[in-house]
């Protein structure tokens, strides 16, 4: 008996190479401190540490996943910043075939104006697919690959965990709460906002990545008229006040560790 | 414009999300404030039954097409759109769910209104509608302005209480006729997939360890394991263990896993973002153990410790032996 499972269903003989645009947002690195800007409006931005999205990572990686499969090309783009070179690099590295920086625009862009960027951008890319994370931590005003896709006039899809690709068509898995898929198909083009590869992201090494600096170049396309309206404004932005949360512990750690078992005893008896 | 408040009803199997009384709730007290009605636009096969549990609204606005039976980027949009164009609502209040951020986004570009995402909470301070979102995983709060005619506020589930949105009982149902563009789609609905039975069903146990990013290693997981092991409990996740493939999907708490109100919670690394917070946050004991002292974690947890994770949790599983 044949089962068509998910590994079978996408060897397809007749399966149709892919061109796969992936847009890169860069995000302030979490792990440091975030601080507030002199007007209070925004984070302040000087001394900020950048990297790239991890739902773009995930997003680059399922691209790279689908080209290795069923061959195509790969293309990233990300806006112009001090970290820009090095991330789109790093997608080189880790197999991308193209990496445009789109330059002329300042940094922290709403959802809305880096969506009609992304766009712009796009018109001049012959694409069949664009993946891109299906969040950033700073999407004030909405996630990119939602407002991506209705700029570009393409269907699109958010929080989708796996891909199959059989013809042209491809079957989706949208995630809803509690585990619940859907499952969708669809044919080129759309725009997919990726929860999570099929593996975990590959890393590109720094060798590698430094070779590439020195011998690839990287595309640039200028953004020009965007509207970077986004239909809001933020007057007021702030660190949440703590101290009303959590009972702190400590000591060192035998004498939290006697504090914590005496109270989860407690709450247990 | 009008001064009502319209909630989007999300729906899955025919049953109402509790998200959706969190913001029926809340449009109940913002409608108060506007002077405005409290709409509920309920988008399916047929709305009557649906209906029927929105009782807190003054009017549900239905549109019925085999097409809407389940959810659909494109059909769920141009349905929506076509509420929205009929009752011009001066502010439309959506779930910051799977099917919201579909919705949301894209009813902004398609009817050129402003849209403000990861709500918690959205205030009426004269014309405008301040809404305070939890940015950068809930470590910096913002303020938006809406104070365009009409706006979409995409609120996080979890952020208001669900009962005062319950009542049974059917407001005034309007059926609007489905626009003929509802089944012009080129994503096809073809099924539900419901998880797989896993080992453990972590949404029945008592006692839960959960890990995060700050577990650094597949390699560490058996410290919560064996931590775990002594409480009698289950070890459970954040997003990015199951997304990296250390735990199954079936062990994953937060908004795209599963609700669990445990009696107690031990927050191993996890910073707290809101997608997090929303599945634990009703559980009865939450000690939290993170290094980073400004993690969100704090914010919700009733007991905390910025001591290396490393350092506590071996001394306290000897203790609890």
């Amino acid at each position: 008996m044949v089962r068509a499972d998910r590994f079978q269903r996408d060897e397809g003989v007749d399966t149709k190479p892919m061109n796969i645009v992936v847009p890169i947002k860069l995000v302030p690195d979490l792990v440091e401190e975030l601080e507030i800007n002199e007007d209070g409006t925004d984070i302040d931005r000087e001394f900020l540490t950048y990297r790239i999205n991890e739902f773009d990572d995930h997003a680059l990686e399922e691209a790279l996943q689908l080209k290795e499969k069923h061959g195509g090309s790969v293309t990233v783009l990300a806006l112009e910043s001090e970290e820009t070179d090095k991330v789109l690099y790093t997608a080189l590295a880790k197999g991308a075939d193209r990496a445009v920086k789109v330059t002329g625009l300042p940094e922290g862009l709403s959802s809305h104006a880096l969506a009609r960027t992304m766009g712009q951008a796009l018109s001049n890319i012959d694409y069949d697919l664009v993946l891109v994370g299906v969040q950033a931590a700073d999407d004030r005003d909405g996630q990119l690959g939602v407002l991506l896709g209705k700029t570009l006039g393409i269907p699109h899809l958010s929080v989708v965990t796996d891909i199959a690709v059989e013809g042209n068509t491809l079957t989706l898995h949208k995630e809803y709460a509690g585990g619940i898929m859907a499952q969708f198909e669809t044919e080129p083009k759309v725009v997919l906002g990726i929860q999570a590869a099929r593996v975990i992201p590959r890393y590109a090494p720094v060798s590698r990545v430094r070779q590439l600096m020195k011998e690839a170049e990287l595309d640039e396309v200028e953004a020009s008229d965007i509207d970077l309206g986004s239909g809001t404004s933020v007057r007021r932005m702030y660190t949440p006040t703590r101290g009303e949360g959590a009972e702190m512990l400590e000591g060192d750690a035998e004498e939290i560790a006697s504090r914590i078992a005496d109270i989860i005893n407690e709450k247990r008896s | 414009m009008s001064q009502d408040i319209l909630v989007v009803v999300e729906h899955l199997d025919n049953v109402i999300s509790d998200v959706t009384f969190e913001l029926l709730g809340k449009g109940r007290e913002l409608a108060t404030a506007t002077g405005g009605k409290l709409l509920a636009a309920v988008l399916t096969s047929s709305a009557q039954s649906l209906a029927e549990k929105l009782g807190v609204a003054d009017q549900v606005i239905g549109v019925e097409d085999p097409q809407l039976q389940h959810f659909n980027p494109e059909s769920y949009l141009t349905a929506l759109s076509s509420v929205v164009e009929k009752k011009a609502p001066r502010l439309v209040l959506i779930a910051n769910t799977s099917m919201g951020m579909d919705l949301g986004a894209s009813l902004s570009v398609e009817r050129n209104l402003p849209l403000v995402a990861y709500a918690a909470d959205v205030e009426m301070e004269g014309d405008a509608a301040i809404v305070t979102s939890h940015l950068y995983g809930g470590k910096i709060y913002s303020e938006s302005v809406l104070d365009a005619d009409s706006g979409i506020v995409s609120i996080l589930a979890g952020s208001f209480p669900a009962e005062p949105g319950k009542k049974d009982g059917t407001p005034e149902l309007e059926i609007l006729a489905a626009p003929p563009a509802l089944s012009d789609t080129r994503l096809r609905f073809k099924s539900l997939i419901q998880p797989e039975a896993g080992d453990v069903d972590i949404t029945q146990e008592d006692i839960l360890v959960a890990v995060g990013r700050g577990i650094q290693s597949e390699d560490n997981l058996p410290l919560a394991e064996e931590l775990a092991k002594a409480l009698g409990g289950a070890v459970c996740s954040s997003r990015p263990i199951v997304d990296n493939k250390w735990l199954e999907k079936n062990r994953q708490v937060g908004k795209s896993g599963l609700k669990v109100k445990p009696r107690v919670y031990i927050a191993l690394g996890i910073s707290g973002a809101p997608e997090h917070i929303e599945g634990m946050k009703d559980a009865e004991l939450i000690v939290a153990i993170n290094t980073d002292e400004t993690a969100p974690i704090f914010e919700h947890a009733h007991y905390g410790v910025t001591e290396d994770l490393f350092d506590i949790v071996p001394a306290l599983t000897e203790k609890l032996k």
